[in-house]
Order: C-alpha cells, then structure tokens, then sequence
C-alpha cells in the first residue's frame, strides 16, 4: 500500500513537471507580451508584469495587418482540414480493410513521402501551380496544404479505421443495413474522434505553416499570419519582441479555443462496450 | 497624312508623359522590401507614396518581404518567373543569384548621380565578375556599446575614431574593468564567423587569397590570428569576457548590460534602437569605435542592397524608382528608420547623422573604414562557414581547442570545401 501511494505521488510529480515543461514557452510568451520595452531588458525577469501594458498589442495591429493575415490563415486552414479529411476517410477505409498488396505499397508511400524536405518540392510545385494561375491565391495554398497533410491524416484514419471491430460491421449486415448504411450509421460515428483528431492535426499544421506561404503568397493581402509574424524579426534574428510575442500570443488562440471546443470529441472511450467479449 | 501625323504626335506624348506598357495600361513595379522596424517601414512606404503620387505611369506596389527564409524565397520566385522587380536583401546573399543569372546587372541602368555618389568600396561589396548586380545603401559598422558611467568612473581612456583603442589595449582595459562577477565584455558570438572575420580586416587579416587563377584558397595567418586570440584570451585567460553570452545573439547580452554585468557589448550599430527603447531610465551608454589593428579601423560590412530581377521586363524603371529611392535626403530617412549608416556620401553628410546623440557622430566617422566582407564572393562560403568555421570558432572561444586545432579545421577542411565549388 506504502508502495503504492509512493508510486501515485511519483507519478503525480512527473505529470506536473511535465505540463509545466509544456506550459513554460506559452506562459512565457505570455508573460513577454504584457511587458514594457524596458522591462523585458531587464536582468532579472519577472512571470508577472511588473507594469503591464498594451502597447505591445497596439504597435502589433498598427505595424502589421494582423486580422486580415488570421483571417487567411483561419480560411486556409479550415478548408485544407474539411477536404483532407474528406479526401482521407474513404482512402483510409479502404486501406484498412483491403489488406491487398496496392494498400501496402500506398502505406509504404505515404511513410517515405514524410521523409521529403520543403526545399526539394518547392520548386516543382511552384511551377506547377503557376501554369495552374494559382500562385498567389489561397485556392492553391489550400491544395498545397491538402496534399502536405493527406498522407499523415491517412496515417492517422487507417490506425482509427483498424480499432473499429468489423464484427460491428457484420452484426450491423445481419440487421439488414446495406454498406453505406452500415458505413454511415455504424463504421462513420465510431470514427469520429479520430476524423476530429485527423481534422485537428491537418488545421494545425496548415494554421503554423510558413514557407509554402512565403514563397507562394505575393501581395501582402494574401499573406498568412506566420508570413505577417516574421515581419517582426529583421536580419540576423533580431526581433521587436514585445509586439511579436503579442502577435505570436494571438497566433495561438485560435488553436487553443479549436482544442478547447473539441478536446472531448477526441478522447477515447466512444468505443468502450460496444462488443461484448 | 494626317492619320500619321497623329499617330507620330501620340507616340510622342505618350513618351513624355510617361513609360506605360505597350498597351497603354501605367506599368506597375513590385517592390519587396525586407524593412521591419516600425520606422524604417514607415519610411519606405511613405517614399512608395510619393513616387507613386509623381509617376502616374510607373506604379510601384510595396510588398512586405521577411529576412526570414529570403534567400530561398528569392530562389523560388526566380525560378518561376515570378520575382518581384525590385529586390530587397543583403549583399553577401547575392553572389549565387548574380552568377545564376537571376539578376540584372546594373551597370548601364543606373545613372551616374548614384553612381559616385557611392564609393567603389561599397559597389564592391555587389560587384560579381564585371557586372554589377545590386546597389548597396545601408551598412554597419560592429561597434562597443559602453556603460558611460561605469568607463567613466573606471578613468580607463575612452576610444574615439581619431584614436581608437588597439586590439592589445583593449584586452588589458577589460580586464581592468573586470571582476567580482562582472565583466569588461560579453561578446555575443552566436554567429562567431562574419563577427569575427569582419573585425579581423583592422588587423590585415584576410583569410581568403585568391590565386592568379582566380581559385580562392584559405590561408590562417598571423594576421588573422589578432581578434580570435584577444577574444579566446578575455574568455579563457583573462575571464574578463562573459563565457555564457559566447552562444548567445546580441539581444541576449543586453539584460546583463543594462544590469551592470557587462561594461562594453560589441554590437552592430543597428542595435542602438533596441538599447535606446529598452535602457533602464538613467542608464547612460554611448558608441565607441571598435578596437583598431595594423590597418586600423578598417572592417568587413555587407550591406543592404537593392536589385533588379533579370525577368523584370521594366528594368529602366525599376532603376529609375531605386535611384529616386536613393536621393540622398532620401538615403537619409531610410537610415535613420533602420538606424544604420547610409553607403552615399551626400546622405552621410546630413547633420542628423553627425549628432552626438545615440552615437550616430562615432558610427558616421568610422563608414570610410567599411570594405567589403573579406568572404562576399567567394563560392562555398555558406557551406564552409557552417559546416567548418562556425563549430570550429565556436570550440576555439569556449577553449574547448586551441590555436592550432582552429588553424587545421580552418585551412584543411575548409579548402576541402572550397575545392568543391571551383573545379
């Protein structure tokens, strides 16, 4: 019993250090965007503002067009979410079920074109988007991003697909249900937290995406909050770091309110029950 | 008849009144401008607008560009056709766009106003082959950032331009300055390479030589020895220079700075308007020149530039906004945005440049002394300073090596790389 408590409280002590360890950049940025010019030089820093201000905000929205950049990024992000995984649940279903020699070999694709740089597929693409007249358009921002986060997301959906038993499937034809009824009915809403997670995952990666929208994005109506965010940094790496962190802290809430809205959709336990063993 | 006298007297007007493209519409420029400080931006866009108010017919559209990623940004667009007009980066950034034949070279666009009104050592600094391939407009001198008190009631002698402090006395006036804690210097060496070559210049150092072949080969000599050594011996002999700042960037000394850690941070000249905005109030600091060697207070700079993109199909007007740009009273408000010094000598003649606040008179006096950055042309460069210099700098200063180790990594493997790129 000793043992035990000892254990929990190890336990206990390690997940703290851990959420601390996550939380300290976010708590820092913060903390940094509250700060007066003077008070972020000094030598002894504090957590909380000594003088808080706004200012830091206030030159962020004057200096740069910070709502329209979030804006597009939100527009972006969105779309390139909804249509990978639009596109990536039927594929990974597939994939899941027909364990043929092709859904191998497309499993194998899909973990090697992980392994691609930017650098190597930048030039190619931006060639064919621009015979295709969308340099500089969201439209192909958005199938650039569909098409970055698709082979992950299938990823993704196959495991998802694979921890639904088939027996529900069947169980569900012998009630009678033809496929897409049983795909629809049965198969759809016990995927849904890992198509929310899917989703999530290719929101995410398109909301922080920075090169792709800086090569291809033009004219600064266009540009993407990342692109906008390094406007505050000049050569060398030096930064305006109250009003970047400021806009950097705005860059994240979006995705902590999306986290916020949706953490419960994405936790297990939907299947719980569901097969008697 | 008539018909041609009207058609003759059209075209005639049309090129008064302008340069529009072959179907009447006004020609539109893109211009990227890497600007980022919240005046520097400013500035620029004002003097967009007043072009754009003078010249109906050649509009420039000012479009916001990021120092982050620029050189792969550039590349992309070049390679497909779709760069901006005008181009805004840095002058050792060019070399590979200019012998790749992205750019247009400038020697004919450009009018002869701006063409003496900047010294050839700064056209040097984009001059590749025998073309010129940008127009260098903003510089830096690194210089000392001091503590005003602290020197002050230390009685050390302050350096000016006129007499500036050797490499060997200002080595013994750190350290006088040094101890309980505290600290004569804090070099902030996160980049040790151009810091370091760009100073080694006041010594002669060179450590590039480029043969009768045109090869360039890497050569460590004495001279190039004088700044690594001062700087390994306030760090490891001397401990008057702070080791943990050796892998931190500028912005990273100067809490301990403004603390009272550091007596002097050397820091490009830039840094002044974070040191004015940030400074605790009552801290007094001035500009001091950087310590001089054998050739004095010569060092390596690589501009700011402004090109023309060779698929452009309106050079002559790209050119003729970078020289309206450019007009000395111009030069002079995009200076004093990025608070940096301006490469012409009329602009560098303006009386708001040669006030003694915020050092501007110290950092004006030393731009004679700016000379192109010793590694600005040489091919490879990139790949030896990350792969070869820059560890072996940063093992070196930390004493984790010694002088001979750095010699060897230096020279060997660096020829190695450069062997690469000029068979």
């Amino acid at each position: 019993m000793r043992t035990s408590t000892t254990g929990r409280v190890g336990q206990y002590a390690a997940l703290l250090g851990y959420l601390v360890f996550l939380a300290f950049p976010f708590l820092w940025l913060v903390s940094t965007a509250f700060k007066s010019p003077r008070e972020l030089g000094s030598l002894h820093p504090t957590w909380i503002p000594r003088h808080p201000t706004l200012d830091n905000f206030r030159q962020a929205f004057d200096e740069q067009p910070l709502l329209r950049a979030a804006g597009n990024s939100l527009l972006a992000a969105l779309a390139a979410a909804v249509i990978a995984v639009l596109i990536a649940t039927p594929l990974a279903y597939v994939m899941a079920r027909r364990r043929t020699r092709l859904a191998k070999a497309a499993t194998g694709w899909v973990v090697v074109s992980q392994a691609f740089p930017l650098v190597l597929v930048i030039i190619p693409l931006f060639l064919v988007l621009k015979e295709l007249r969308l340099i500089n358009s969201l439209a192909g921002l958005v199938m650039v991003y569909v098409v970055w986060a698709l082979p992950f997301a299938l990823w993704m959906l196959v495991g998802y697909v694979r921890a639904v038993p088939t027996e529900l499937e069947e169980a569900a034809a012998v009630d009678g249900a033809g496929r897409l009824r049983t795909l629809v009915s049965v198969t759809a809403p016990l995927l849904a937290p890992g198509i929310v997670a899917t989703a999530l995952f290719a929101f995410i990666t398109a909301w922080n995406e920075f090169f792709f929208a800086l090569v291809l994005l033009k004219t600064p109506e266009k540009q993407t909050l990342p692109v906008v965010l390094t406007h505050f940094i000049g050569a060398e790496g030096v930064a305006d770091l109250g009003p970047l962190a400021a806009a950097a802290f705005l860059a994240t809430l979006p995705s902590l309110i999306i986290f916020a809205i949706i953490q419960r959709r994405i936790t297990g336990g939907m299947l719980a029950g569901a097969v008697k063993s | 008849m008539r018909a041609r006298w009207i058609v003759v007297l059209a075209l005639l007007l049309a090129g008064c009144t302008g340069t529009p493209d072959s179907d009447g519409d006004p020609v539109t420029l893109r211009f990227q401008s890497l600007a980022w400080q919240e005046e520097s931006v400013e500035a620029n866009k004002e003097l967009v607008k007043e072009w754009n108010a003078t010249h109906p017919h050649v509009k420039v559209e000012y479009v916001q560009g990021s120092w982050d990623s620029v050189h792969d940004q550039l590349l992309t667009s070049f390679e497909g056709g779709e760069a901006p007009d005008i181009i805004h980066d840095a002058s050792d950034d060019l070399a590979d766009f200019a012998y790749g034949g992205y750019l247009a070279d400038l020697s004919d666009l450009l009018p002869g106003r701006l063409k003496s009104d900047i010294p050839q050592r700064s056209w040097d600094t984009a001059t590749f082959g025998d073309g010129v391939y940008g127009v260098p407009f903003l510089q830096e001198p690194r210089v000392l950032i001091a503590n005003a008190r602290w020197l002050k009631e230390s009685g050390v002698r302050v350096p000016t331009p006129e007499h500036p402090w050797s490499w060997a006395e200002f080595r013994r006036i750190t350290d006088q300055l040094s101890g309980a804690g505290k600290y004569g210097v804090a070099w902030p060496l996160k980049e040790p390479v151009s810091a370091t070559l760009n100073l080694s210049l006041s010594a002669g150092g060179q450590l590039f030589h480029r043969g009768d072949d045109g090869k360039v080969t890497i050569r460590f000599e004495q001279a190039d020895q004088t700044v690594p050594r001062t700087i390994h011996d306030q760090a490891n002999t001397d401990h008057s220079a702070s080791p943990t700042t050796l892998g931190g960037g500028g912005s990273d000394t100067l809490p301990g700075f403004f603390g009272g850690k550091y007596a002097m941070v050397p820091l490009g000249f830039s840094y002044r308007q974070q040191i004015a905005q940030q400074a605790p109030k009552g801290f007094r600091w001035q500009v001091l020149p950087a310590p001089a060697g054998a050739d004095g207070l010569t060092q390596g700079v690589s501009p700011q530039t402004l090109s023309v993109a060779e698929d452009s199909p309106h050079k002559k007007e790209a050119a003729a906004f970078i020289d309206f740009l450019l007009q000395p009273e111009n030069m002079v408000r995009l200076a004093l945005g990025d608070w940096m010094l301006p490469t012409g000598t009329a602009a560098l003649e303006d009386p708001a440049l040669h006030t003694a606040k915020d050092g501007w008179a110290t950092g004006t006096a030393l731009a004679a002394h700016l000379r192109s950055a010793p590694a600005q042309s040489v091919r490879g460069y990139p790949e030896w300073k990350d792969k070869v210099a820059t560890p072996a700098f940063q093992e070196y200063y930390s004493g984790a090596i010694g002088l001979g180790e750095l010699r060897k990594r230096l020279e060997e493997d660096g020829n190695l790389v450069l062997a690469r790129y000029q068979r």
